[in-house]
């Protein structure tokens, strides 16, 4: 292993590391998860661990908390070598686990959800008197505020996330581990979690969070591991190192991540929604009476929390969801609830959608990717005849965009399923952007999106507003929407809470929006 | 040094030959065992099993006739699948679609005998298909499940079916409930007299005309399945709801569309059965044929090459089996059931046992192999 540029730091001298992993391969069937994985976390650190979508972090954090075996290395707790054999075998060396998506019981309150599976002797109320002990003892040494009897279900998520590292405390954990703990959170919810992350590490206690975002490793660890397909490419000190230097680490070349664009020349309006309100499946209105208008030449991002309603929204004005009440212009044609429009309909009106979640959605992933390449313009006469379809010409289309929007493997015969990420977004994005749209929807265009391709993707985007395309854009990731879009609207509970120019808004600003705070529409 | 290579995918011989032969032992080597234990010589069951099936030109002509039964069921199994839909009712489209034959046998007595038979071909189609859409039609637009709709159809089926023959079509004068053989001008022409206008000679069996239509009607389905859009939006459909819906494809009006075709396919068991052979409408006609065809698609893998093959395969189990029950009399016609029923076990119902650790053996022995060579 080469590369490795500096060692980690030891904050207690001479004290062997909390965790150290020594040359940590695992193998699925012929995929090379972990190779030869080796690094220390020193105890009272806070370590980083970022890599893209299959660099192979999860695997080897799985290692760590037992849910795999290792086919070789070892795994070493304060110095010691041990076999953990699964989770209950990982907390009892001191190991605990927040996953991404949280496991607990929603009727149950706080305290019944601690002390889950942690239950001693037959009778439940002495057990839950010294579990509530134990747990103002917890809140108080770090900061951890929770009501123990409230139930989880009226929770707020960044709450719900405190009792997943309260229950994993509560269990005795020394190290804990975080897999993507902010892909939910607002960015204040994201700074009180990191506050009390330093909390712990102050009181002694190791914290290895896995992420993607260079934002937060920067702003949060003391080092840093970056993986590269499986391996560790390399060990360095946060302070020592920034962000431009982790992406090309984890990218292997050097990436651009801001994103170069020219004040945009808005056009003539080209959607204009009115009052629109939209129920989700379960009848539950999820968009409450919004307002707001694209114009060509320029991007409208759509910022708010995950479930705010912006799905809803999206889906409604792609003709997938239909309308309870309101209207929408598009382009002169006036639909709503008496008037809908399906998908196929908007399309031929002149929308492109590229939807939130490609593989639920925007791709059909058993299918041959020159399949799922003309998913939603099978009736094209491009594509198809009278009776019988162009299989010859669809391929030959169909690797041409794959050439064009850089696919790989650019095979069109290829299962869909069989491309990562990054490569089946550009499917969906190359097909829609090819329709040469008058409004392109885009949701979450760079979710599970490798950072090369992100730079690749919003590129794409800002060449087409400047050809004058209305574009409405859709992301939970601020970063993006700060850089791409030319005005924001913040959504909140199904409303829009207000509306900035790219000019005036910052991450402060947006994340209390994202809250619910109205802060009138700043001049 | 490759650390990340692509998912593996294993060849298609792996999947679509070596698992169903593999299942396929599997259920003969158990058969054998059976038969053994009963004490007959099983290497000799299976010889006569397989010359009963292929051992003379009749012979021959028989297992075809079970095939082309098998192929129409097999297709409607098959192409419902296609739209996410499992429709169990064959058996009872195939009874309705027969029902469509003989009445058209039974009307059109003196027409010219083309016009009688395109006629009785369309009517097995449209009597099957309208059976299948009251299921398919509550599926698409009520949610109703047509795994329990259709196999209720099934049982509505052959109770229509037993009141008209014996209350309305029986033939006066008759004690069986059946109705009155058809003019000779109705009969689909049997191979074996085809075959002699052409100076070929084969012995006399039932195989007739039907297994052409069912040869043509697999290279339909694979043309409409895999060649048109309406095959693209079923298999949309079928593989992804939310993508279709995406895509602007009605997911109800693919599911009614995917039922019609499906219960269509199932009803010209009646035109190999009604026309083709007892050339008058009989009760139980479809004989379990409807029930194999969800064995046969499955074993076939939902391709109209891979039905034909699985459709020979019980072709042969239907007619060397009865070979071999009347040569050895200790092999009952019930055993070969039961060895009819292993086969369906370990191809249909079983299928996904051995798949997987086959598939893990390919990549262990074949993938394990490639990756160590490309690491060094």
């Amino acid at each position: 292993m080469t590369g490795l540029e500096t060692d980690v730091a030891t904050p207690i001298a001479e004290a062997p590391p909390a965790l150290e992993l020594r040359g940590i391969d695992k193998w699925f069937g012929p995929v090379h998860a972990n190779s030869g994985v080796s690094f220390a976390v020193p105890r009272g650190s806070i370590h980083g661990i970022i890599g893209e979508n299959g660099a192979g972090k999860s695997t080897l954090m799985s290692i760590v908390y037992g849910y795999y075996q290792a086919d070789a290395g070892q795994i070493l707790v304060n110095g010691t070598a041990v076999k953990i054999t699964g989770p209950q075998n990982a907390l009892s060396h001191g190991i605990g686990m927040v996953h991404q998506h949280f496991m607990l019981v929603e009727p149950f309150t706080v305290l019944e959800n601690v002390i889950l599976g942690a239950e001693t002797g037959r009778i439940l109320a002495p057990s839950l008197e010294r579990a509530r002990a134990e747990l103002e003892r917890l809140e108080r040494d770090y900061s951890l505020e929770v009501n123990p009897d409230a139930t989880i279900e009226t929770l707020a998520v960044g709450l719900r996330q405190r009792v997943e590292i309260l229950k994993a405390l509560y269990r005795g954990a020394d190290i804990l581990i975080l897999d993507e703990p902010t892909g939910v959170l607002t960015p204040q919810e994201v700074d009180q979690l990191f506050d009390i992350l330093r909390a712990l590490r102050d009181q002694g206690k190791t914290v290895i969070l896995i992420t993607h975002k260079l934002r937060e490793i920067m702003a949060l660890t003391d080092n840093v591991t970056v993986m590269r397909q499986g391996e560790v490419v390399a060990n360095v000190k946060t302070a020592e190192t920034s962000r431009e230097k982790l992406a090309e680490l984890m990218v292997g070349r050097s990436v651009l991540l801001r994103v170069e664009k020219t004040v945009a020349t808005p056009g003539a309006e080209v959607l204009a929604v009115q009052d629109l309100s939209v129920r989700d499946g379960q009848g539950v209105r999820r968009v409450k009476g919004v307002s707001f208008d694209v114009r060509a030449g320029e991007i409208l991002g759509i910022a708010g929390v995950a479930g705010n309603g912006q799905s809803e929204l999206l889906e409604a004005l792609a003709g997938i969801r239909p309308i309870e009440s309101g209207s929408i212009r598009f382009k002169g044609t006036e639909i709503d609830a008496t008037h809908m429009r399906n998908a196929r309909q908007m399309r031929e009106l002149g929308m492109g959608h590229v939807p939130e979640d490609r593989q639920r959605m925007g791709l059909v992933v058993s299918f041959q990717a020159n399949e799922s390449s003309i998913l939603g313009h099978q009736d094209n006469p491009k594509y198809t005849g009278a009776i019988l379809m162009r299989q010859s010409a669809i391929v030959a289309d169909v690797a041409e965009k794959m050439e064009r929007f850089d696919v790989r493997p650019s095979n069109p015969l290829l299962r869909t399923s069989a491309f990562s990420g990054g490569n089946q977004q550009k499917i969906v994005l190359v097909r829609e952007m090819d329709q040469n749209p008058d409004l392109l929807l885009v949701g979450q265009p760079t979710r599970g999106v490798d950072i090369g391709a992100i730079e690749f993707i919003h590129k794409r985007l800002i060449a087409m507003r400047d050809q004058g395309k209305a574009i409405l854009l859709v992301s939970v990731e601020l970063d993006e929407i700060l850089s791409l879009s030319d005005r924001i609207i913040v959504m909140f509970d199904g409303g829009i809470v207000g509306e900035v120019s790219q000019a005036e808004a910052d991450e402060r600003k947006l994340g209390l929006m994202m809250a619910g705070e109205r802060l009138g529409a700043a001049a | 040094m490759i650390a990340l290579a692509p998912p593996t995918q294993v060849p298609r011989w792996v999947t679509h030959v070596l698992v169903p032969v593999t299942n396929l032992l599997v259920a003969f080597v158990i058969a054998g065992i059976i038969i053994a234990a009963i004490g007959e010589d099983p290497f000799k069951a299976m010889k006569l099993l397989v010359l009963g099936a292929f051992g003379a030109s009749d012979l021959i002509g028989f297992t075809l006739y079970y095939t082309t039964n098998f192929i129409f069921t097999g297709l409607a199994v098959a192409i419902a699948f296609h739209c996410g839909l499992f429709n169990i009712g064959g058996e009872g489209q195939a009874y309705v679609g027969g029902l469509g034959v003989g009445l058209v046998g039974l009307a059109f007595s003196g027409w010219p005998a083309p016009i009688v038979i395109l006629i009785a071909i369309a009517a097995s189609m449209a009597f099957g298909a309208a059976w299948a859409f009251i299921p398919g039609y509550l599926q698409a637009k009520r949610g109703s499940h047509v795994v329990i709709t259709t196999i209720m159809f099934n049982f509505i089926a052959a109770a229509m079916i037993t009141y008209l023959l014996v209350e309305v079509l029986i033939q006066p004068g008759q004690q069986a409930p059946q109705s009155r053989e058809f003019d000779a001008n109705a009969w689909l022409p049997f191979m074996h007299d085809v075959l002699r206008g052409i100076g070929i000679n084969m012995g006399q069996s039932s195989l007739n005309l039907s297994f052409v239509i069912a040869l043509i009607a697999a290279f339909l389905v694979w043309v409409f399945i895999w060649h048109t859009r309406w095959g693209y939006e079923i298999r949309t459909v079928g593989a992804n709801q939310a993508a279709a819906v995406y895509a602007g494809i009605s997911p109800s009006r693919n599911i009614i569309l995917a039922m019609l075709i499906s219960g269509g396919l199932a009803g010209m068991v009646g035109i190999n059965e009604i026309i083709g052979v007892h050339h008058r409408l009989i009760l139980d006609f479809p004989a379990g044929f409807g029930f194999v065809g969800i064995a046969v698609a499955l074993m076939g893998r939902n391709h109209p090459l891979g039905i034909f093959f699985a459709a020979l395969l019980f072709g042969m189990l239907y007619q060397g089996g009865s070979e071999l029950s009347f040569d050895i009399p200790t092999i009952t016609r019930d055993l070969v059931v039961v060895i009819q029923g292993l086969v369906i076990l370990f191809s249909g119902a079983m299928e996904h046992v051995f798949r997987p650790h086959i598939i893990a053996a390919y990549i262990r022995i074949v993938g394990g192999r490639a990756v160590g060579a490309a690491a060094e």
